[in-house]
């Protein structure tokens, strides 16, 4: 039994977290707020360069590719990342996820609203279900632009209409292991934006000073930070526990494993990024800090296969039987 | 990362698993928890079974009679005697988790020689003699003295949360030899008997009703300067020793048996109804024990890495730290769940009805001592943020 990162996981993650800090400085990004957050192609083949979307078919298990979307969640680099990766892995017939040149969305069925991300960027769009993966055209979905997204850097669209059929791609076995691994690997996403957040929020109590004193002296704020750590690190442990399910490198049940993780790791994702911006005080509740864009891409996170709601009825169902 | 055990450990569990079963039909029943004398005789009947099984001591060291086993050897020892509900540590917790880690770093050899096979035995009971009613978070600024009288020290003071104190044999006691250098720099640990004149045991009684938790008053007390452990003042290194032990793997059993608690808590929703429907199907109710359920499952995930880490690095990290915040958080929201579906039924402490309020009610209470004992929840998030996330000391 060993938990640690090998050698070769340590370099990957190196890798992608040297790549994330050169290309994808959040600061940087950010600029592309006010033109509706376009992804940019250029980036997002220098990701392809790197095998973040290659990594499984090149024979990287779940455990690897946790570590490399671990240090995308932290960057906060935005776009259909896990889906991208995941039709790369599982999905030969679509051309082009592995080198960048197509970029893969998701969405899903809901009666209440159908919401589609980065709409005006996607090559290919699918729903994912119990029946399987199907293929469908934006054109066809007849969407509507928010205009102002929660995340300004996730530009949605929407329809209140039911989704069109589509051209069925893969069967309920393809989907359900899509649905498991997303799970997975948008927990990692948010078990790196928690460590993102809580190392945003401890540099600042560090410097910013009140009553003579650094504010990260105080306990009322050290507890805070010690908490967001907390919950990252009890989160990273069911991330990484999950991958290693998936991998059938562990005795856990992969189907509860992933429920815990996405779960665990969105708790401490939305705990460390709304702590963030209180550790931050007024500063934080600026669109000019960082603070609050954990918190927006939490919520985002959320909702993407599964929120904690529904994973919490998951684990208990599972727990009950 | 791969979390599957060894062959050799599958081996190790399998062999465990045998032995188990052959020996727990042949284990006299629980006693009554208050029972102390009854407690201590049932506790010690396990470990001499362990013993004379090889099992004593299972993460000792081989030289000294221990089994020697890996940390994930050992991982596997707590889970199987958790799973098949072998007696708990319960007395020998001191001797095994502190006392002896700490001997077998610091002792010398005629010290270990002669307690290390008491505690691996079950002949020799400890208590801790640590906290004091005005030394309790801020541990260092304890004030029992000890004045050397030639080749004795005299012991004058009180220590107060001595678990077991009024049953125990020994003492890993803290003394202030120095009284006049900062206080880490003056203290020393010392091998107190219990039985030695001067000493006055006075039982506290708990909030569960239980009685092994003690104050002891030391009036004089000559304890032989030979038993110190380490040298004269540098107790509080010493102790450092033993309290990174007791934030390793101590809490295994406990997170399984909360574990196992909440499967329970999931059955009992299914059979308690209210007004012709069954509080399982109550969805609130079902959510709050699934991300319970969940953070409990990633507690485990996270002891596994915790003992990853200490078998790569020799130490528990400061994991050990982060799992006893979480864990007693979750453990004391699962209680409340427990309170509220056993409603007017958690009036008794004790099974009635056929409820098992004995284990959930009883859980409650205890769970309420967990964010306190062994460092509070406010030491361990100081420890996080100034170790891990570097914030300035305040104190």
């Amino acid at each position: 039994m060993d938990f640690e990162l090998t050698d070769d996981q340590v370099a990957l993650q190196d890798g992608v977290r040297t790549l994330c800090e050169g290309r994808f400085p959040y600061d940087v990004v950010r600029a592309g707020e006010d033109s509706g957050g376009p992804i940019d192609r250029g980036r997002w083949k220098e990701l392809a360069e790197l095998g973040v979307f290659s990594l499984r078919s090149d024979g990287f298990g779940v455990a690897d590719a946790v570590l490399a979307f671990e240090e995308l969640g932290t960057a906060l680099v935005a776009g259909p990342l896990v889906e991208t990766h995941l039709a790369a892995t599982h999905l030969p017939a679509i051309a082009g996820a592995s080198d960048g040149t197509a970029i893969v969305g998701i969405t899903w069925p809901s009666d209440l609203i159908v919401a589609v991300e980065h709409p005006d960027d996607l090559d290919v769009l699918l729903v994912v279900d119990a029946d399987g993966i199907r293929r469908i055209e934006v054109a066809d979905l007849q969407l509507q632009a928010a205009e102002r997204p929660l995340d300004p850097l996730v530009p949605v669209s929407y329809t209140r209409s039911a989704l069109p059929a589509g051209e069925l791609i893969a069967g309920p076995e393809v989907a359900a292991r899509w649905q498991l691994e997303g799970a997975v690997l948008t927990a990692a996403q948010q078990l790196g934006l928690a460590l993102g957040a809580t190392t945003l929020a401890v540099a600042y109590a560090k410097q910013r000073e009140q009553f003579g004193k650094v504010i990260g002296t105080f306990q009322a704020i050290k507890h805070m930070a010690a908490d967001m750590l907390t919950k990252a690190e009890v989160a990273r442990a069911a991330v990484y526990a999950a991958a290693c399910a998936l991998d059938e490198r562990s005795d856990s049940d992969p189907v509860i494993a992933a429920s815990v993780a996405k779960l665990v790791a969105g708790d401490a994702a939305a705990f460390a990024a709304k702590t963030g911006i209180q550790i931050h005080g007024g500063m934080g509740f600026t669109w000019e800090v960082n603070a609050q864009a954990y918190w927006k891409r939490a919520c985002v996170l959320d909702t993407r296969y599964g929120n904690s709601d529904h994973h919490a009825e998951l684990v208990a169902q599972a727990s009950g039987r | 990362m791969d979390l599957r055990f060894t062959e050799a450990e599958e081996a190790f569990r399998a062999e465990l698993r045998a032995w188990l079963a052959e020996v727990l039909p042949t284990v006299p029943p629980e006693p009554d928890r208050y029972d102390l004398v009854a407690r201590r005789a049932w506790d010690t009947d396990w470990q001499r079974r362990l013993f004379d099984a090889g099992y004593a001591g299972i993460n000792w060291p081989a030289a000294y009679g221990g089994r020697g086993a890996t940390p994930a050897e050992h991982l596997i020892f707590l889970e199987e005697t958790e799973k098949a509900r072998a007696p708990y540590v319960g007395h020998n917790f001191v001797g095994l988790l502190h006392a002896g880690p700490t001997l077998i770093a610091e002792a010398t050899d005629e010290q270990k020689a002669f307690h290390l096979p008491g505690i691996l035995t079950g002949d020799h009971v400890w208590c801790q003699g640590f906290s004091e009613p005005n030394a309790g978070s801020d541990l260092a600024s304890l004030r029992t003295k000890a004045v050397r009288d030639g080749d004795e020290y005299v012991i004058t003071g009180q220590k107060i949360w001595t678990s077991y104190g009024n049953t125990a044999d020994y003492c890993e006691l803290l003394v202030r030899t120095d009284p006049d250098v900062p206080k880490h720099k003056g203290i020393s640990w010392l091998i107190c008997p219990m039985d030695l004149p001067g000493i006055d045991i006075r039982p506290l009684r708990t909030m569960e009703g239980s009685t092994e938790f003690c104050e002891v008053f030391f009036d004089e007390v000559r304890v032989p300067v030979k038993n110190r452990v380490g040298a004269e003042n540098d107790g509080w290194r010493v102790t450092m020793v033993t309290l990174s032990f007791e934030r390793g793997t101590a809490f295994v059993s406990e997170l399984l048996g909360a574990i196992e608690l909440t499967s329970d808590l999931i059955e009992l929703s299914k059979h308690i109804t209210s007004k012709g429907v069954t509080k399982w199907e109550d969805a609130g109710l079902r959510r709050d024990l699934g991300k319970i359920a969940a953070e409990f499952d990633a507690l485990w995930s996270l002891t596994k890495r915790n003992i990853s880490q200490a078998q790569r690095t020799g130490m528990p990290g400061v994991g050990g730290n982060v799992f006893k915040v979480a864990y007693t958080e979750t453990l004391q929201r699962q209680g409340e769940i427990a309170m509220k579906l056993l409603d007017r039924a958690a009036l008794s402490i004790e099974d009635i009805g056929d409820l098992p309020n004995g284990r959930q009610v009883w859980g409650r209470i205890h769970g309420l001592s967990m964010s306190i004992a062994a460092g509070t929840s406010q030491v361990q998030r100081n420890i996080v943020a100034e170790r891990v996330l570097g914030f300035p000391k305040d104190r």
